[in-house]
């Protein structure tokens, strides 16, 4: 089941929800048609529902492309930590949980 | 407390792993199965599947796999989004961890697939999600109307290759022999696009880009001569390795890690085995759907062929005390 805390990042949204928010933000870059964006999407909801300290999104690079270009995001599923407004942790691929956690330097 | 033991327990979630599934729940097995973070299998990697039996029109491999997960759901599989990190084949009842999470069941049934294997060059590492990919259906769309380099010589670069020359201005692929071992259909369909190029017999040394591909560095394994592909991203296809690391020192593997089986049989009773983890020859979707069928089968008759042992012995034992 979908998280309903996993909000929906878009074109139009994306300064004031990302860039502009005071909490650390962590972002989904994913598209219908990518196979492992579906795999990762329970842990991305997992951590929606476990993370009180962390706001969680989904963009879809397919409906905004511009976010993804301005970010030179070549590979998804694209994970990415915004703190402060900046792009400060990513992660490329599908992988295990405990994996995607280190990357995003959420395991402490 | 220990935990209870299950009948069965399915590790991975391929067309094996959820075939195995739907046969088992229907048998009342009330399997569970570890899904891990790599659901669906390879087929989550493609876009449309032209040679699964029943869509003569084909269907999307994503769509197969949720359809195929909804079916095992159905009838009362039990599924764990976990990967399985240690398992015990030497115990009764079988132990199954996720870190220090235990589980027990008195049959397995393994079907962990095989995962894309990579040329091993470090420039590969490097530049992976930054132009280097094993998935052209999640990638491609970033390379529009750039040219694209694909590795391999079999189905699978055929298809990437195909679906790539869509989406981008040229696609080479790159291959090491002068033939490809893909399908005739491939091979013909790959042949006959214009977008499609082909450099036989060439090996490539190194992905060439600071933070993004801008080229693929080949040498030809007969002059030796090397030159430069322009492309803006690589994809990989060279074939799969068995996911098997789970199980060395406990189940028999072949060289080559796939674990031996005769029929869905491993070397350790009670532990059966489907799909492409045990498969090197035909590795499609409806074999590795048949082999889950299959061993499902054999673990229902295993455990129910050890249920009639105990009560037999059970009587015996009863009998010889005069009970």
């Amino acid at each position: 089941m979908a998280s309903t805390k996993v909000v929906e990042i878009t074109t139009d949204n994306f300064q004031g929800t990302v860039l502009d928010s005071e909490h650390p933000v962590l972002v989904d870059f994913w598209a219908e048609w990518c196979g492992p964006c579906h795999m990762i999407a329970p842990i991305i909801d997992a951590i929606a529902d476990e993370r009180e300290d962390l706001i969680v999104g989904k963009l879809d690079v397919d409906a905004h492309p511009a976010i993804a270009q301005r970010y030179g995001i070549t590979g998804i599923p694209f994970v990415g930590l915004f703190r402060d407004g900046n792009l400060v942790k990513k992660s490329v691929g599908a992988m295990p949980r405990p994996a995607l956690e280190r990357a995003l330097g959420l395991d402490d | 407390m220990p935990p209870k033991t299950r009948k069965v327990i399915i590790i991975g979630s391929g067309p094996a792993g959820l075939t195995a599934a739907v046969y088992a729940a229907r048998a009342n097995l009330e399997p569970l199965m570890f899904e891990g973070y790599g659901w669906g299998g390879q087929l989550m990697l493609t876009t449309e599947v032209e040679n699964y039996p029943g869509f003569p029109m084909g269907v999307m491999g994503p769509e197969l796999m949720q359809a195929f997960r909804d079916q095992a759901e159905r009838f009362g599989t039990e599924i764990v989004p976990a990967d399985v990190t240690r398992v015990d084949l030497s115990s009764r009842p079988f132990g199954v961890w996720v870190d220090d999470e235990e589980y027990r069941a008195e049959a397995i049934v393994i079907s962990t697939g095989a995962s894309a294997r990579w040329l091993g060059l470090e420039s590969e590492t490097s530049l992976r999600g930054h132009g280097v990919s094993s998935c052209a259906t999640c990638d491609g769309f970033f390379f529009r109307d750039k040219p694209m380099v694909v590795v391999g010589g079999g189905d699978s670069a055929m298809e990437e290759a195909l679906y790539l020359a869509r989406i981008g201005s040229k696609v080479t692929i790159v291959h090491r022999r002068d033939a490809f071992r893909a399908s005739k259909i491939m091979v013909d369909r790959a042949l006959a696009n214009d977008r499609v190029h082909v450099r036989w017999n060439a090996v490539v040394e190194e992905v060439v880009g600071d933070g993004r591909v801008e080229g693929v560095r080949v040498r030809d394994v007969v002059t030796g001569e090397t030159e430069t592909i322009p492309a803006a991203a690589m994809f990989v296809a060279i074939g799969h390795t068995p996911n098997t690391e789970l199980f060395r020192g406990q189940l028999e593997l072949d060289p080559d890690g796939y674990i031996v089986a005769d029929g869905s049989r491993t070397n350790v009773e009670g532990v059966f085995v489907a799909g492409d983890v045990q498969d090197r020859q035909y590795k499609q979707a409806v074999t590795a759907a048949g082999s889950g069928c299959i061993a499902a089968i054999d673990a229902e008759r295993w455990l129910e062929l050890g249920q009639a042992l105990e009560t037999d012995q059970a009587r015996t034992a009863s009998a010889a005390t005069g009970n």
